[in-house]
């Protein structure tokens, strides 16, 4: 442990920006919501008639997880943001944990401070307190933020500890991945498999309300299931402190049985020869990115499946009172509950190739830094085709997890409704609807790497976060359109029946993006390396 | 063509650093040539700017012919570059790295390879994970020598080999020379510089304070001199290129300029010598000597 302290105030000084970002965003959107809830439901009459209505509804508690009682502000606040603070908590502990413990040793970097008196388990025990802080911080600040705006401490205090647990769960979950791979990329990559699993499990319970214990199998889902402002059962932090110490402990066991640099999973003598298809940089993107296409194709078309299957009983389960449909105008379907319900569901699915097309826009980026580019670059390689070989992954890979979640979502449900014909071509291109949007997201990202490369990946993710924000919450909290406007996603056209579907806008934003792509090559054609 | 590469009054700036001031380097085809100078004097900045990989703020450069700008993918087709710090995909194998980049440059030639390997005593499916410095660099080396190419750029190469895999890549490169190719080593290694390198240019600073063959250099080297003479010395003082002079009675010792060795000698013979020791020149002295001015010049 000799060092820990070196450690932490090491990862505090290379985070310095990062990690304050991070804790404001989370914490004071909660609390900053609470005068939206009273302009939007100024009467009691209001609120029980939007208690009564998705207080049950499972095609909003799919994204939005359970409302145990919209009657108050509190209730309100937690069933509003409960799931998505938990999911971003979750996130940032991931990134945090893996930054300072597989990435350093994945550079090397920690072999130099390996050798100055710093313990075995020292970078461990910095990430997990700087990642677990950071978390129980954000906690105080929501409960703080809510309790300032008025609403009762109790349930602040309760919604507020209860995601700085998960934060806590998912650090320790970080902790064991990162000690697993031997690379920073696959060690982010299996904790964010286990985040993925949590949100489906979470999604499928809170939606299936005769399946409802699967939610508690996902720490995601605790915060709400804590049942803050209403219940207020707090022993739910307790859990998750269990839960975080159980995970964290095998941690700290398998740090031991490995070599520092080196993973459990050992890795395996390569070809001697490279194969005919790695001859070109396009063969080479295709190797340094085919795993991560296969990993989220497959998940997206799990995920296709399950929400696909669970669409057609949507209907059933909620009455057709006007608030409910009022709430499904908002949730941004126009008509009938299994549409909305799956138009929900494709905007995740839009926002979620967003998340991919950026990570793959980005490898420019990290190939440029770990000097990879460099030395593609000082052979018959042309910028535009090296940065261009890589951009293909971050335009038609979103193409094809789009249209593998749109089959999958189509198949599933056309085949569970028994209107296959009609639901796999519907949901399908609902799905494809989104690509131009994403296609804007991927374009920004480009554009910022070939001008501001600085800026590239702390750039391309609050593009990511603003509009997938934007989209989800602004709406709900009666942002003026122009706002609204600024994110793609807003702008996709909902493929309901009864609508009239334009291709204006998806022409528009195809435009936008073709714009940004070309700007991004430009300026990458022109500006140093490195 | 007679030169390969020729720049003149390279200028580059980061922000408010000036990592190139000024900076000249001439290449004759079909020589090696050494690229010398203290950590930090822009021997790197100068090879990027070569390879097109930075642009140059002003002074001109040309690479075989063409600019390094803008001809740079024609330009790179004709050329190999061993970057000083290699750094591989880590889930590519050895192997894998050396037929890409090989295929990238328009082609490798298996045979070569193969020896090559042979020679280096390197493990080509080994992923680039696993290698160690030296085994990273030795698949650098030997994806740049197997490919067919007629300038070699190699920045620091030797940097991570141990001395029986340095003598190697000395063999490997009077082979290259040997073959009519053109390299532009940089090193700190003198003695590699020595064996290999036709004329080197030492830079410091972002600007070149010395440039020519090795026998140029010697005549700027000092030669150290101590001797006991038949009476006190007279006149060496005021000699013209004597340096650090210690008198102690019948005793002197100083540091001549070796174009000035003669002239000290007959001053010295005129009191009479007893015994004379002398030291004879190393490049490594005026290598010091340069680089340590150029601390004293920071401080």
């Amino acid at each position: 442990m000799t060092g820990t302290w070196s450690l932490i105030r090491l990862a505090l000084r290379r985070d310095r920006v990062i990690l304050p970002i991070w804790i404001v965003v989370l914490s004071v959107i909660p609390g900053s919501t609470v005068s939206a809830y009273e302009k939007l439901y100024p009467t009691v009459a209001a609120r029980a008639s939007l208690n009564a209505g998705t207080g049950s509804n499972p095609s909003v508690a799919v994204l939005y997880g359970p409302a145990f009682d919209l009657s108050t502000p509190g209730g309100w606040s937690a069933w509003r943001y409960g799931s998505f603070l938990a999911l971003f908590i979750a996130l940032f502990a991931i990134f945090t944990v893996t930054r300072h413990t597989r990435a350093e040793e994945d550079s090397g970097r920690l072999e130099l401070l390996g050798s100055a008196v710093v313990g075995r388990y020292a970078a461990l025990t910095a990430s997990v307190i700087v990642a677990g802080a950071s978390s129980l911080l954000i906690g105080v600040l929501i409960a703080a933020g809510m309790a300032s705006a008025g609403l009762p401490v109790a349930g602040a205090l309760t919604l507020g500890l209860t995601l700085a647990g998960t934060g806590l769960v998912f650090t320790a979950i970080a902790a064991v991945t990162a000690q697993l791979t031997e690379y920073s990329r696959s060690a982010n990559g299996l904790a964010t498999t286990v985040l993925g699993a949590a949100f489906l499990l979470r999604a499928l319970g809170d939606s299936t309300p005769s399946a409802s214990w699967v939610s508690w199998l996902s720490p995601l889902a605790w915060p709400q299931w804590s049942k803050p402002f209403v219940n207020n059962d707090w022993w739910v932090f307790l859990l998750a402190i269990g839960v975080a110490a159980v995970v964290a402990s095998i941690a700290y066991q398998l740090v031991p049985r490995r070599d520092i640099g080196a993973g459990l999973f050992p890795s395996r003598p390569g070809p001697a020869t490279a194969a005919k298809s790695l001859s070109s940089p396009l063969g080479l993107a295709w190797r340094l990115q085919r795993g991560s296409l296969f990993g989220w194709t497959a998940a997206v078309v799990v995920m296709g499946v399950i929400f696909g299957a669970i669409a057609d009983g949507i209907g059933g389960l909620v009455g057709d009172s006007e608030q409910v449909k009022q709430i499904m105008e908002r949730m941004g379907g126009t008509q009938g509950l299994v549409d909305a319900y799956l138009s929900a569901i494709v905007g995740l699915f839009g926002m979620l190739s967003a998340v991919y097309a950026v990570q793959a826009g980005l490898r420019t980026r990290s190939e440029e830094t770990a000097t990879h580019a460099e030395s593609v670059l000082a052979t018959g390689v042309s910028r535009i085709r090296w940065a261009g070989s890589h951009l293909v992954f971050a335009i038609v890979g979103p193409a094809v997890l789009l249209a593998a979640s749109g089959l999958a979502a189509g198949l599933a449900h056309g085949l569970r409704s028994g209107d296959l014909g009609h639901q796999l071509s519907h949901t399908l291109g609902a799905a494809m609807a989104q690509l131009p949007a994403v296609w804007v997201v991927a374009g920004i990202a480009a554009l910022l790497y070939g001008a501001w490369p600085a800026l590239a990946v702390s750039g391309s993710w609050a593009v990511v976060a603003v509009s997938v924000l934007l989209a989800l919450y602004g709406p709900v909290i009666g942002l003026a359109q122009a706002v609204l406007d600024v994110s793609p996603f807003v702008h996709v056209p909902k493929l309901q029946p009864g609508t009239t579907f334009t291709a204006t806008p998806l022409i528009w934003l195809t435009g936008v993006a073709l714009v940004a792509v070309v700007a991004g090559l430009a300026t990458f054609r022109r500006r140093d390396i490195g | 063509m007679t030169t390969a590469i020729s720049v003149s009054g390279l200028v580059k700036t980061f922000g408010r650093t000036r990592a190139l001031d000024g900076l000249d380097l001439t290449v004759r085809t079909g020589e090696v040539h050494g690229f010398l100078g203290p950590n930090g004097a822009g021997k790197s900045t100068t090879i990027r700017v070569l390879l097109g990989l930075l642009r140059a703020d002003s002074g001109s450069a040309t690479l075989l012919g063409g600019d390094p700008w803008h001809d740079a993918t024609e330009l790179h087709r004709r050329l190999a570059y061993v970057p000083g710090d290699v750094s591989l995909w880590p889930n590519l194998s050895g192997g894998e790295v050396i037929d890409l980049l090989g295929r990238l440059r328009g082609g490798l030639d298996q045979r070569r390879r193969a020896e090559l390997l042979e020679r280096f005593d390197l493990d080509p499916r080994k992923k680039g994970r696993t290698y160690s410095k030296g085994n990273r660099q030795k698949v650098a080396l030997v994806a740049a020598l197997a490919s067919d190419v007629e300038l070699l750029v190699l920045d620091e190469p030797t940097s991570g080999l141990d001395p029986l895999m340095e003598s190697v890549f000395q063999d490997c490169v009077r082979e290259e020379r040997d073959r009519g190719r053109t390299v532009l080593l940089s090193s700190h290694i003198l003695a590699e510089v020595e064996t290999l390198c036709d004329r080197v240019s030492i830079i410091r600073a972002g600007k070149t304070v010395e440039t020519g063959t090795l026998t140029d250099l010697r005549h700027l080297t000092r030669t150290s001199i101590s001797a006991e003479l038949a009476a006190p010395p007279n006149g060496i003082a005021t000699l013209p290129g004597v340096h650090d002079l210690v008198v102690e009675g019948n005793r002197v010792k100083f540091d001549v300029d070796t174009r000035e060795l003669d002239g000290a000698l007959r001053a010295l013979v005129e009191s009479g010598v007893r015994s004379l020791t002398s030291q004879p020149p190393t490049l490594e002295e005026l290598f010091l000597r340069h680089y340590q001015d150029e601390q004293a010049g920071v401080r």
